[in-house]
């Protein structure tokens, strides 16, 4: 047992926690890991604007917190320009040392608040975005939203009525703002998140990191597949790993195996009324995103060797 | 910060909404209905348990303790163990002798 004790640690991460234990969260939910690591990366010179989503709740009542950094609990559409607010005015008390987040779910960001953070992307404001993406309004019991995915159940796209719109693409939309430096990671990869985090952290201006995390209770599945199930969302393809710097897109993970994206489903119950017709669909989808990535990748970094920028990027604001 | 707070009356809030304490007040391990049960002796310290609990409650040690204060039983340490040193046992007890249960967390 002794000698045991003394072997080496495998942290591949840092070991320091500014999330604590005795938070809200669901058993197994991945938006608590999402948090862990991304202020693991971030550190305690870090404010946070949270916009109402499951992490207003998750976070504790007044006068109760779990994480160790100041959190501003905002309206639901104004996260970003929160975040922007005060980053102005921690400059403006000469704490230009504190990173400004915004941390917002998928309605908050991608639909509700899209406006603010339109605003403070064109401006192209110093704040980091960081988006959690349980793909649905979970908070208020499963509705759907603009990053529900196509076949999806939600309590608005029952299973007879299921959503048959793709995601949005969100990653376009910030990459055609110009900002510079966008990227999608999951939260089964604590490495990714916790480098990708960082990288954004030190780069000045208007920076989105949009994380894919699962909710066991909104995705209808057993929490102790919360993990399994997002490192299938990656290996399957059905979400890419993405960094898009100065326009350039790099897809940093390129699964060798072809898994098909079935496997990644049938975790899940939320997509338990699909046929086989409407799996091969999705596969579909996944397929021709892929390709279409892996073209944009290969012609943005020809461009930027080319012309020497593959984007009109806009000063930090 | 402390651990609990005691706010009797408007003379104790502060002057604007602002937290006080620490969520570790709250013993989540009330709402397990299954228990993770780590075998110290097939564990080979990958630390999996750790980096991949939502609760934050398996300590960074090798091997590493479950805090059954805060442990809400999901599954995913013993879902994610590569050698299947996490069995998940019927109940919210932990059976003594195999894993103890430690002293409550200290206040970060
Ligand atoms: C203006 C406004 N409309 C509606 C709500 C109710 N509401 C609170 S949280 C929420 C869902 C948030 O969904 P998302 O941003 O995806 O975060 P999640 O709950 O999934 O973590 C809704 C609709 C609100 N607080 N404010
Ligand atoms: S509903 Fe989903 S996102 Fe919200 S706390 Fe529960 S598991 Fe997490
Ligand atoms: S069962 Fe869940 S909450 Fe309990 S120690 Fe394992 S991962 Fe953490
Ligand atoms: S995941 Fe399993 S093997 Fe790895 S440290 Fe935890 S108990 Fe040990
Ligand atoms: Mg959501």
């Amino acid at each position: 047992m002794a000698e045991k004790k003394e072997k080496k640690k495998k942290l591949t991460v840092p070991e320091e926690e500014l999330m604590y234990s005795g938070h809200l969260a669901c058993q197994g939910c991945g938006a608590t890991i999402a948090m862990r690591y991304a202020l693991k990366a971030l550190g305690p010179k870090t404010s946070f604007a949270i916009p109402a989503c499951c992490w207003s709740v998750i976070d504790g009542p007044f006068p109760y917190t779990s994480l160790g950094i100041p959190i501003f609990h905002t309206a639901f559409e104004t996260a970003a320009v929160m975040a922007s607010g005060l980053k102005a005015g921690f400059d403006i008390m000469g704490k230009t040392d504190v990173t400004s987040v915004a941390w917002g779910g998928d309605g908050g960001t991608t639909d509700i608040g899209i406006q603010a953070l339109s605003g403070a992307a064109e401006r192209n404001d110093d704040i980091l975005y960081i988006c959690y993406d349980n793909e649905a309004y979970m908070n208020t019991g499963v509705q759907r939203s603009s990053q529900t995915p196509w076949g999806a159940w939600t309590t608005t796209t029952p299973a007879r009525h299921f959503k048959k719109l793709p995601k949005k693409n969100m990653v376009d939309i910030m990459a055609a703002h110009g900002i510079p430096y966008i990227a999608t990671s999951a939260m089964a990869f604590p490495e990714d998140i916790v480098k990708k985090v960082s990288k954004a952290k030190d780069i000045k201006g208007c920076k989105y990191v949009q994380i894919l995390a699962s909710c066991p209770p909104g995705w209808k599945m057993v929490p102790e597949k919360s993990i399994e199930v997002i490192r299938l969302a990656v290996n399957t393809r059905i979400w890419p790993m993405l960094e898009i710097e100065e326009g350039v897109y790099n897809i940093t993970r390129k699964p060798r195996k072809e898994i098909p994206v079935a496997d990644y489903l049938k975790l899940q119950g939320r997509f338990r009324h699909l046929t086989e017709d409407q799996v091969n669909e999705i596969q579909e989808i996944v397929n021709f995103n892929w390709q279409r990535l892996r073209w944009l990748e290969e012609s943005t970094q020809e461009m930027k060797e080319k012309y020497g920028r593959a984007t009109l990027s806009v000063p930090a604001g | 910060m402390s651990d609990e707070v005691e706010i009797r009356g408007v003379r104790d809030m502060p002057a604007m909404a602002m937290s006080l304490g620490l969520m570790t007040y709250n013993k989540t391990g009330s709402w397990r209905n299954m228990t993770p049960v780590l075998d110290p002796e097939k564990c080979n310290g990958c630390m999996l348990c750790w980096k991949f609990c939502p609760d934050v409650c398996v300590s960074a040690d090798d091997p590493p303790v479950i805090d059954y204060d805060y442990c809400k039983g999901c599954g995913v340490c013993a879902n994610e163990c590569p050698v299947d040193a996490i069995e998940m046992i019927e109940g919210a007890t932990p059976p003594s002798g195999r894993a103890e249960a430690p002293e409550p967390a200290a206040t970060p």
